[in-house]
């Protein structure tokens, strides 16, 4: 009897599921789709701008999501995404220094503010004062050499000088979605992201840094067209994403859009 | 549970089959080569067998990235024949195989090795070929290790993340596994459909070791 010998059943088994992978035609012959690689912080605005994009003219944008950092190193080995939409300017300076973005359609997409956040049932001070006056004893944040708004936080507390009091107290995290769970369990008195990623988790705005104060910051979310063979579609969708339609996303998103 | 969890584990299931399939071969030859050759160079290569399970899977997926990407030359040629790999399925496959195999190929030596080789010469005495003895005499005694081996990697390809995400990318219907979802899910702020995958990915889990654990007590 076959079955008696388990490397039967093995094989058996594996035979089973090629049968299953050959008739599950939805995995091979899919109609080919736009691929867009989008940072992590952008990625529910851009699921709504794909079915309006779909909606209109008939086009599937796959959105590969990620960090940015992860994405920009795809790309410069030659992944082939149509458009990159970055979380900040130097992943985007890193994939245009490998010649994989075509001329001229490199964009300032949108832009962005820090937000100090603090868990939803503590009252904690709001300001960069209150931080350095010790009742913050943990402080969350992205990276901040690597994570974008880790990058732009640690920008921040240098230009205020407090960034060698504060030091000690900054918990890095490897994406902003880590620092935003951590608020949420209360695990930390307060943590640093983008005011937009801040709007999509259970935390305490207290603290803003709006732009126009705050220019040498200069929070930057770039996109633009990568080479290859889906540059023309990649052209048209970022068209799109520039357009008023789009536009009206992002802002009620709370991203800010220069146009 | 959504149509959406459903496709993603189905879609695992069936990579991590395709990956299991595709990586048995080479382990058994490797696990063959190792419990039963003796040649110079056999510890290196030893070693390099093991890397990817002390490699961190990030690390593995950063060479495989290189490895396919267009500046290498295996990159290049495939380009040349107009063959893609990165960002599509075949990548999941191959990472899941690359990250699989060091597993594989130690249970299948391990079982090889508890083969009596009293038995094996004995063969060769009456006259069988080398190929004939592996294929009646030492690979039925050792499919306990085999089996263990096959289970064993399916396991850990169903659970693969980190070459995956490198290679593979996280794009929903193409190349998004349970594992990959979950991240992605958690970094997008869904995290009820990350909970649906952990849940589906639990119950795989608990499956594929419940079997193989029957299949090796029904063995004994």
């Amino acid at each position: 009897m076959a079955t008696r010998n388990p490397a039967m059943k093995i094989v058996n088994w594996l035979a089973a599921g090629l049968a299953v992978l050959a008739s599950s035609a939805p995995i091979a012959a899919q109609p080919p789709s736009l691929v867009v690689s989008v940072a992590a912080s952008m990625h529910t605005a851009l699921e709504e701008l794909a079915v309006l994009y779909r909606a209109a003219t008939g086009v599937t944008v796959s959105l590969n999501t990620g960090s940015s950092n992860t994405l920009a190193r795809q790309i410069v080995e030659g992944a082939r995404a149509a458009v990159f939409i970055s979380a900040d300017d130097r992943q985007m300076d890193v994939v245009e220094k490998a010649g994989r973005v075509v001329a001229g359609t490199r964009t300032r997409l949108l832009t962005n503010e820090l937000a100090i956040v603090a868990p939803i049932d503590r009252a904690v001070p709001a300001n960069l004062a209150a931080l350095l006056e010790g009742r913050v004893t943990r402080l969350a944040m992205g990276e901040t050499s690597s994570v974008p708004a880790g990058v732009y936080g640690r920008r921040w507390l240098e230009h205020e000088g407090a960034w060698p009091r504060l030091q000690s107290k900054v918990i890095p995290f490897p994406t902003v979605r880590a620092v935003l769970s951590a608020v949420e369990a209360g695990r930390v008195d307060a943590g640093i992201v983008y005011a937009t990623d801040a709007r999509e988790a259970k935390v305490r705005v207290v603290g803003r840094l709006p732009a126009n104060e705050h220019a040498y910051l200069n929070i930057v979310q770039p996109a633009a067209v990568i080479a290859g063979p889906a540059e023309a579609e990649g052209r048209r969708f970022l068209q799109f994403l520039r357009g008023p339609e789009a536009s009206a996303v992002f802002r009620r998103r709370g991203f800010g859009v220069e146009r | 549970m959504s149509a959406e969890t459903w496709a993603i584990a189905q879609f695992t299931v069936v990579m991590a089959l395709m990956a299991t399939a595709l990586t048995l071969p080479f382990a058994i030859a490797a696990g063959w080569v190792l419990a039963r050759a003796t040649f110079p160079g056999k510890a290196l290569l030893e070693t390099v067998v093991s890397l990817p399970l002390v490699l961190p899977p990030v690390a593995t997926g950063l060479l495989l990235l290189w490895l396919f990407g267009r500046r290498s030359p295996v990159g290049r040629a495939l380009d040349a024949v107009g063959v893609e790999v990165v960002f599509t399925w075949k990548a999941v496959v191959i990472a899941m195989m690359v990250v699989s195999f060091p597993l594989v190929v130690r249970s299948v030596r391990s079982g090889i090795e508890q083969v009596d080789r009293r038995y094996e010469e004995l063969a060769a005495t009456l006259g069988a070929g080398r190929f004939r003895i592996l294929r009646t005499i030492t690979l039925p005694l050792a499919s306990r290790g085999i089996v263990a081996g096959a289970i064993l990697g399916f396991s850990r390809a169903l659970g693969e993340f980190g070459a995956t995400i490198m290679v593979a990318g996280a794009i929903p219907g193409r190349t998004q596994t349970l594992a990959v979802g979950i991240y992605t899910f958690v970094e997008t702020g869904r995290e009820e459909a990350a909970w649906g995958l952990l849940l589906l990915s639990a119950l795989l889990a608990f499956g594929a070791i419940y079997l193989s654990n029957r299949l090796v007590a029904a063995r004994a």
